[in-house]
């Protein structure tokens, strides 16, 4: 029975089977819920009349008679009033999955509450980034090359081999040098010096001088000896993202309008955890002048004035360019606004989001959370429908959020940009 | 068995084995091995032992897939691992000790939690009663085929998987949905079937669904019939010429519109149910014959000086928990404990053979001072709950229980005490106590009653009532089930005790 958590295809099932409550049950929850810890568990109820499984049983009713042990009281034909539900069930099975009709109550755990949090969502060029063009290469070592550039060369296990080569290949000729050194020492030993046969001896040293000859020509390091380290390039899935949060914090932005806006940038923060290892966040709130700030300050800071929507998109693409070169990181732009907007501001916004940031960013979400259609959400439409990676909706109450977030981040193959 | 009595005690342990709370596995083996020459000494006839360590997530998963280490895959399962690892969580429950496997060699699952003493009261419970009782009964023997189970349900599960992978979760799941209401009603009761292994049972598999589908069969065919036959024999017409009990069988072979692959997992269906018939038939029996082995076999221990008096106390617990049998009226009472009402029989059946009564020589002439350990083994091989109550309880047994028999009419306003524990109540208190152990009796007796060849194919299914007990209202859901398999309308009769007929439900064909 090796194996933990082998029910979970089980589970799955169940849950799949089940996924409409599920689904309501989730949607209750995260409207029930404060934002900061939607990431949470969460208790599920599934009327109990809807998952029994039916049998053919005895229904009550007819006659039966049961044993029952502890007779304290009774005799042979004594009559007794029949409890409610009681002593008479002994001859029908008794259901294992418990009585009444009260719900069958269980935990959702975190990833499959925010699975279905984010079913079938997925952010649009997230697989391109991933697999197709991919930004970033890595190498590392894949073993030993015989051809390679100079500076990758293994000293050690080119000397290595240029030795067991030389060794090799020198042996015939070592071996007759020995030999004919051997002989030559024999014969100049002192007890036969002078019996030897001058001409044996040239023979020995002409001998002992080609071979010695032999052993010199053989190449102390040979081409076929060298190894080279090397080194292979793997794409790296990148895995740092950045994601942007801008917002109107001028006086017509009320606290049920940013709280909007709030909610609409955790969904998408929370999106971006499951994508990404490391998140960035920038917050930049302005009014007539945009800022950086942190997010305490960002969403309960109240400022007043008018609006120049594009200070924030300028400073939106310095940051970009100077802390976030986009080969490294995948970005990210939620912009959330009433819409309201200098009169001549709002073509300079689209003209910047088309050139200066739209090219750097993989999407970037517009959320309206008025319902009227100004100037900006005019410019902004034009530009939604040449970019694909802008997307913009509206939304006015909590409950709305989740489709209008849903159809900003809709599987892009089933996606229609509006 | 062929002892007649225990073999003698060679030579006394010097000391106790020890009793930690923490096992280690060199200890379990020790153990182990004087529980093993315990029940050598008693004859006790296993199949091999096979001890395996699991956690308690582990066994909750086995709890969730019918006690079985594998099985396939299931919403159901997944809703019964949630229920019970949700109880056990908020402490509603314990779980079992042990989990044991009908398989040769036997598996027994022994759980992580469990301290040593603990450990040692579940091999001797489940490793040589369980164990023994499997490979002894009659109805072990004939309807399991303990060394191909687990091969057959990792068959089971990979096929189900590759019809998920083909056909999709859903129409899989929609399958086994309607099987499993019908499970009951998928064992045949008296036909015993061959033993096959892994290897026959996929080439036969095989063979089956090539044929299946070709097969012509007086239900579905399309040449005319001869004018001559048609008149000549009307009875002809009456589809299955028998009412058939076994309907997934009935469903496999002759439902019209399934595939060959649904054939297969109804039959899936139908051999798991096969598989767990007898078990659901001598519950009593068999938890009963291991609770009385392991005190046996435990106590045999203390007496050669392998157990202190630590772990006596530890284990007894443990064992008086299991065969408390709470009062009538009582909070905790939920029916006759299995465990109480068996282990007492066997201690009785015992009582009987060595220290027997007048009374007891007069109910049980034939088996008062005879020697016990071949009496105990032939009764756990011969008989099921149902006749080894009949048989075996004894008088004296139902006064110690105090039993008494309640007849609850629905024509009465106030239930009647039929019998209590006194001499006139004893075989009527027997009898009844047997029936209620009697699955004939327990389960609505339903049965394929004809298939309207005729007309629109509609199949009829007959529902015999037994003492006028009606049908619960679930019925028609699981008549829903029936007609999805069966793929035209399907109707239910419940025909009363005179024959007539009181009720009946009728279910659309699907659509």
């Amino acid at each position: 029975m090796a194996g933990k958590n082998k029910s979970i295809g089980n589970r799955e099932r169940f849950l799949r089977r089940y996924k409409e409550q599920v689904r309501d049950a989730v949607r209750r929850a995260i409207d029930g819920r404060s934002i900061r810890d939607i990431e949470r568990a969460e208790d599920i109820a599934i009327p109990r009349k809807d998952i029994t499984e039916p049998q053919f049983q005895h229904g009550p009713g007819g006659a039966r008679d049961t044993v029952h042990p502890g007779n304290t009281e009774y005799l042979q034909g004594d009559r007794i009033p029949r409890p409610q539900g009681g002593v008479g069930s002994g001859g029908s099975k008794a259901s294992n999955s418990g009585s009444g009709d009260d719900d069958f109550l269980f935990t959702l755990s975190k990833e499959e509450f925010l699975q279905l949090f984010f079913e079938d969502l997925a952010l649009p060029h997230l697989l391109r980034t991933q697999i197709g063009g991919n930004p970033q290469w890595r190498s590392h070592r894949a073993g030993l090359t015989q051809l390679g550039p100079l500076n990758n060369l293994s000293v050690i296990r080119s000397m290595r081999g240029a030795l067991g080569r030389r060794i090799a290949v020198g042996r015939v000729a070592r071996l007759a040098l020995d030999e004919a050194r051997a002989q030559l020492r024999a014969l100049e030993q002192p007890d036969v010096v002078g019996q030897q046969d001058p001409g044996r001896v040239l023979v020995l040293q002409e001998e002992i001088r080609l071979q010695e000859q032999r052993l010199r020509r053989i190449p102390y390091l040979d081409p076929i000896d060298m190894r080279f380290r090397n080194r292979v390039r793997v794409p790296v899935p990148c895995s740092k993202a950045v994601m942007f949060c801008l917002m109107d914090v001028s006086g017509s932005m009320d606290l049920q309008r940013k709280n909007l806006a709030k909610r609409f940038f955790i969904l998408l923060y929370l999106f971006l955890t499951r994508q990404y290892n490391e998140i960035d966040m920038v917050f930049i709130h302005h009014h007539t002048q945009a800022q950086e700030v942190d997010e305490e300050a960002f969403f309960h800071s109240t400022e007043t004035g008018g609006t120049v929507v594009s200070s924030a998109l300028v400073l939106m693409r310095q940051i970009i360019l100077a802390r976030y070169p986009s080969d490294d990181w995948n970005i990210y732009g939620a912009q959330a606004s009433d819409g309201d907007n200098f009169s001549d501001d709002s073509s300079r916004c689209r003209d910047l989001l088309a050139d200066g940031i739209l090219p750097l960013v993989r999407y970037f979400a517009y959320v309206q959370v008025v319902e009227d259609e100004q100037k900006l959400w005019t410019e902004y439409q034009r530009l939604a429908a040449e970019h694909a990676n802008f997307a913009l909706g509206k939304t006015t109450a909590v409950d709305q959020i989740y489709p209008v977030f849903r159809n900003l981040f809709r599987k892009e193959e089933a996606s229609t940009w509006d | 068995m062929g002892l007649n009595a225990p073999l003698p005690v060679l030579a006394r342990a010097p000391t106790p084995l020890p009793a930690t709370s923490d096992w280690t596995f060199e200890l379990i083996d020790r153990y182990h091995e004087v529980i093993r020459l315990a029940a050598e000494r008693h004859g006790l006839d296993t199949y091999p032992n096979q001890l395996e360590i699991i956690s308690s997530e582990q066994m909750m998963d086995a709890y969730a897939s019918l006690g079985m280490p594998v099985n396939y895959r299931h919403w159901s399962y997944g809703k019964e691992f949630i229920a019970t690892e949700k109880r056990y969580r908020r402490g509603y429950m314990g779980l079992a000790y042990e989990l044991v496997i009908n398989a040769n060699p036997c598996t027994t699952y022994l759980m992580e939690e469990n301290t040593t003493v603990m450990q040692a009261l579940v091999i001797a419970h489940a490793a040589y009663g369980h164990n023994s009782f499997f490979k002894g009964n009659y109805l072990f023997r004939m309807w399991t085929d303990a060394s191909s189970i687990i091969d057959y349900l990792v068959y089971a599960r990979n096929y189900v998987a590759e019809c998920e992978e083909r056909h999709g979760l859903g129409a899989v799941e929609t399958l086994l949905d309607s099987c499993h209401a019908l499970a009951n009603f998928g064992v045949d009761r008296y036909r015993r079937p061959s033993r096959r292994t892994l290897a026959q049972e996929i080439a036969q598999r095989q063979a089956r669904e090539a044929h299946a589908q070709q097969q012509v069969n007086e239900l579905w065919r399309t040449l005319p019939v001869g004018e001559e036959r048609a008149k000549s024999s009307p009875a002809a017409w009456h589809f299955p010429s028998e009412p058939q009990e076994n309907i997934l069988y009935f469903f496999e072979k002759s439902a019209p519109l399934l595939e060959p692959w649904q054939r297969e997992v109804i039959r899936i269906v139908r051999k798991v149910a096969q598989y767990f018939y007898p078990q659901r038939q001598t519950q009593v029996m068999n938890e009963g014959w291991a609770t009385f082995w392991h005190h046996r076999l435990l106590n045999s221990l203390y007496d050669e000086g392998h157990l202190g008096d630590g772990a006596m106390l530890e284990w007894m617990t443990s064992h008086t928990n299991v065969i408390y049998q709470p009062p009538t009226g009582h909070p905790a009472y939920a029916g006759i404990n299995p465990y109480a009402l068996g282990f007492a029989m066997y201690t009785d059946l015992r009582r009987i053979c060595e220290q027997p009564s007048e009374e007891d020589r007069a109910w049980f002439p034939d088996i008062a001072s005879s020697p016990w350990l071949p009496t105990l083994d032939y009764a756990m091989r011969n008989y099921k709950d149902e006749s080894f109550i009949g048989q075996f309880l004894s008088p004296r047994l139902m006064r110690e229980m105090r039993l008494f028999a309640i007849r609850d009419d629905e024509l009465q306003s106030k239930l009647e005490v039929t019998a209590i524990h006194d001499t006139a109540g004893y075989q009527q208190l027997r009898q009844c106590l047997s029936q209620q152990y009697d699955l004939g009796t327990r389960e609505p007796n339903i049965q394929i009653w004809r298939v309207n060849l005729r007309g629109d194919r509609a199949l009829t299914l007959r529902h015999t009532q037994h003492r006028n007990r009606p049908l619960s209202d679930s019925s028609i859901e699981v008549l829903r089930h029936a007609s999805r398999l069966w793929g035209f309308s399907v109707t239910l009769e419940s025909v009363d005790d005179a024959g007539t007929v009181t009720r009946t439900w009728t279910v659309d064909a699907p659509i």
